[in-house]
């Protein structure tokens, strides 16, 4: 059984149309990236998820559990975007708060707070911190009690580069752990790296759910191939490959997926007309603009 | 119950870091203080002791501080919440929205009770270094501890709804502060001219009494100053007061701080996070 289940989920705000038949799970494990323009639904269907909001139609399990439900939430953990406390409040008492709404043991908070970088800032108050030092609370209090269920919304988005890796590593225990994990995300370089599958939401139609490798095959977008020559040769490269010359060094070639393999040959062809070769796949803007347009076109 | 005494235990850090404690701790003593020094003269000549007495000058403080003091820390509990945006994440834990209140209510509750017990204190003592008699009025003063604290319930659970229908803290701050305007002022000064102008007819005698046991404040105070034969003497109540049973009084109280808290989860339980 998935962790997280949702089928043929419909969310209308007023006749404004948030959420259109979704449906979507997240096996224990499993994390999973959705992707999605401002107002494509993507916090909508997390605080669907959360039992938050209630949805106008469909089901939504967590673990055979409806939504908002006491089990359902007692599994689950969420990371709100831009998450807020209670500025006289320090880290420590903040998420004491947090230990014991969930029954764990109050002792933990120093713990936590090591675990996301924060131990020496523990006791001063929460008013005083910056965005990404709360960002650092919101992600212990989502740690407590091994959460089965962890929903992220832009977790990442205060978080500096040496931040962002520390998250992910934390993130990637947790699923190695078999936390299953649902999390929106602005950064698709960073999301490309560090999930297994990929769901785009587009004015609230679920476009595309798959793994990044399978979306890429079904885009068809073309493979990028770059040539580096020597400077006497670029002219003969670029007629006998059929590329476009960039600059006196530089070639270019596109070719669809089918037949990479063909024209690489060709290129390996040159021999020592060549100093170096790479191929660029198409960039997960590239694959999310053709899904999402997809998806604003119905 | 854990999730009540931990919002409880959250709350009462929060009343003691933003002063909230020593505010309505040193209001409630001042003023007491205050009234204790002003003293009762009169009282030999009611043949009361001095500790009843206060109770009578004490029961009109309260009527106007622990509805003010209630309104007060109540009407930031919900509508902070959701100005600084802490309250989504809240409620994805796993506690109801009844129990997030009722974490609230007894931290604020138990920082009305300190704060009452500290005023009351001070001048119960007064009172008792000036009188030996002064014994004679420590029913009377419990039961207007115990009462003032029903008060002080029945304006917390106004505040509370309050606080979960207004946009913004600002607006329910204006709203906590109408609220008590009107219930605690504007009402009497209403039945008072309602009162004249009946020049003692039907309304006085049949809708009146019901209309002062309709609010809370004028239940309060029927209560307290009704109550004790001591305490009826020293402010030489009569009238409607006589004619409504105390024991009316004290239901209405209860009711109120019952039917607050009520309004208050309905209201809590509307807000679209």
């Amino acid at each position: 059984m998935p962790t997280l289940t949702l089928s043929h989920v419909t969310k209308s705000f007023r006749d404004q149309r948030a959420l259109c038949d979704v449906t979507l799970s997240v096996d224990a494990g499993e994390r999973v990236a959705l992707l999605g323009h401002n107002g494509a639904g993507k916090s909508t269907l997390m605080k669907i998820v959360l039992g938050l909001i209630a949805a106008d139609s469909g089901t939504i399990a967590i673990l055979g559990s409806p939504q908002g439900s006491p089990a359902a939430r007692r599994a689950t953990s969420y990371l709100p975007e831009n998450v807020a406390f209670h500025p006289a409040l320090s880290g420590l008492e903040q998420l004491r708060l947090y230990l014991r709404l969930r029954g764990e043991p109050v002792d933990q908070a120093a713990d936590l707070l090591e675990r996301v970088g924060l131990g020496s800032a523990g006791r001063r108050r929460i008013g005083g911190y910056s965005k990404g030092m709360r960002q650092r609370v919101g992600l212990a209090q989502a740690l407590i009690g091994r959460p089965q269920l962890l929903v992220l919304d832009e977790p990442t988005s205060g978080l500096d580069p040496v931040s962002r890796r520390d998250f992910y590593s934390i993130l990637n225990d947790l699923a190695g752990a078999g936390t299953a994990i649902l999390l929106s995300s602005h950064a698709l370089t960073e999301v490309e790296a560090q999930t297994d599958r990929i769901a785009i939401l587009s004015n609230g139609l679920l476009v595309a759910n798959d793994s990044l490798a399978s979306l890429r095959r079904r885009a068809a977008l073309p493979i990028q191939v770059q040539i580096a020559t020597r400077p006497d040769t670029v002219e003969e490269v670029v007629r006998r490959v059929a590329g476009t010359r960039v600059n006196g060094t530089r070639v270019e070639l596109t070719c669809r997926h089918d037949n990479k393999l063909t024209r690489l040959a060709e290129v390996a062809g040159l021999g020592d007309l060549v100093e170096d070769v790479e191929i660029i796949p198409p960039s997960l803007e590239q694959i999310y603009h053709h899904f999402s347009k997809a998806g604003a076109e119905q | 119950m854990t999730g009540i005494a931990a919002i409880a235990i959250c709350e009462f850090k929060v009343a003691l870091r933003n002063r909230w404690v020593a505010i309505a701790v040193l209001i409630m003593a001042l003023f007491a203080a205050v009234l204790s020094a002003a003293g009762s003269a009169p009282s030999g000549e009611l043949g009361v002791d001095k500790l009843s007495l206060t109770v009578a000058s004490l029961t009109s403080l309260a009527v106007y501080l622990v509805p003010l003091v209630a309104l007060l820390m109540a009407f930031d509990a919900i509508s902070g919440e959701k100005e600084r945006g802490t309250l989504p994440l809240l409620l994805t834990y796993p506690v109801s929205r009844l129990e997030i209140l009722l974490g609230k209510f007894v931290a604020h509750l138990g920082t009305l009770a300190l704060a009452i017990a500290v005023g009351y204190a001070i001048a119960a003592l007064a009172a008792l270094s000036f009188d030996s008699q002064a014994l004679q009025g420590l029913p009377a003063l419990a039961r207007l501890y115990l009462t003032s604290l029903l008060l002080g319930a029945a304006f917390l659970g106004l505040g509370y709804a309050i606080s979960a229908v207004a946009a913004r803290p600002g607006a329910a701050a204006g709203a906590a502060i109408a609220v008590w305007l009107i219930l605690i002022v504007l009402y009497d000064l209403a039945l008072l001219a309602s009162v004249v102008a009946d020049n003692g007819g039907a309304f006085t005698q049949s809708v009146f009494p019901w209309l002062l046991l309709a609010n809370p404040a004028d239940a309060f105070r029927l209560y307290n100053l009704a109550a004790s034969e001591g305490t009826s003497a020293a402010t030489g109540l009569g009238g409607a007061a006589q004619t409504i049973s105390p024991g009316f009084a004290l239901v209405s109280v209860a009711a109120w701080s019952v039917i607050a808290i009520g309004l208050a989860t309905a209201a809590f339980r509307s807000v679209k996070p």
